[in-house]
């Protein structure tokens, strides 16, 4: 199931985790969770950038007349 | 004879190279937000994250001939960004405990089993078993798995890199980078699937 959520198997792999998926409730059941949990942890430990720091990256650009 | 003309060329292949030292330094720096955020839930706190992109970005800046145009910059970047973390003092883990949940087969569903169990029969809504979790206990959750694990994750799950970057990032092999975050996302489960008793 991990590798099918992280999008690693072949054309013929995937078909065959969606035919059984389509078929089999209990493993569909959990791998929607899976897809849900992850996106869900991906938002939830999304921290954006300071404005302060993103300034003092852009002062680190070379000037263009150098 | 011609010492006009190599000045000519000279002048003109200066002239290239300023412009593309600007273009990597500016797409370098529209990747900075993706950059950071991985950065972050590498680290333990925000002032070591903020430090780390920094001295990320100005070692880039420094070394960017060694970019090879057209290849993943967000990977490379975040492979100097790994390396000065090494840096500045983290060890690599030994061998990782192995825990209990690792030879349990139901591991992978743990979290499953133990967020259905608290959803009562009238309201198995399963859109409201992932609502049980709050944002900071997700982020202690992520925060308790041991770095090496953690690595993989959050390259892999928040930064949405592939196998094989996370494995050229971290400079281990591809199994092992599968393997880790395989056991891994178990241990973030187990900590997510700890903290929602509480919660």
């Amino acid at each position: 199931m991990q590798p099918f959520l992280d999008g690693t198997l072949s054309d013929d792999e995937v078909a065959t985790a969606q035919r059984h998926l389509d078929k089999c409730s209990w493993c569909a059941k959990r791998y929607h969770f899976e897809e849900r949990l992850r996106h869900y942890v991906r938002i939830a430990v999304s921290e954006p950038m300071s404005p302060d720091l993103k300034a003092r990256l852009a002062a680190l650009r070379t000037p263009l007349d150098a | 004879m011609s010492d006009t003309a190599p000045t000519t060329a000279d002048a003109r292949k200066l002239a290239q190279d300023a412009r593309d030292r600007v273009r990597f330094e500016e797409e370098a720096l529209e990747l900075s937000d993706q950059v950071y955020r991985v950065a972050r839930r590498l680290v333990g706190s925000r002032e070591e994250a903020e430090d780390l992109v920094q001295q990320t970005y100005e070692r880039a800046f420094r070394s960017w001939r060694q970019y090879t145009p057209g290849t993943n910059l967000r990977a490379w970047l975040l492979r100097i960004l790994t390396n000065l973390n090494i840096d500045r003092g983290r060890r690599q883990q030994r061998t990782p405990q192995t825990t209990s949940i690792d030879s349990n087969e139901a591991g992978d569903y743990f979290l499953y089993n133990k967020l259905e169990s608290q959803v009562s029969d009238e309201n198995p809504d399963e859109e409201r078993v992932l609502e049980r979790l709050s944002q900071d206990s997700i982020v202690e959750a992520l925060a308790d798995v041991p770095h090496d694990f953690r690595d993989v994750i959050v390259l892999v799950d928040i930064g949405e890199f592939s196998y094989a970057d996370a494995a050229q990032i971290l400079d281990i092999p591809i199994g092992t980078v599968m393997s880790r975050l395989h056991r891994g996302r178990r241990i973030l489960k187990k900590n997510l699937a700890d903290g929602a008793v509480t919660g």
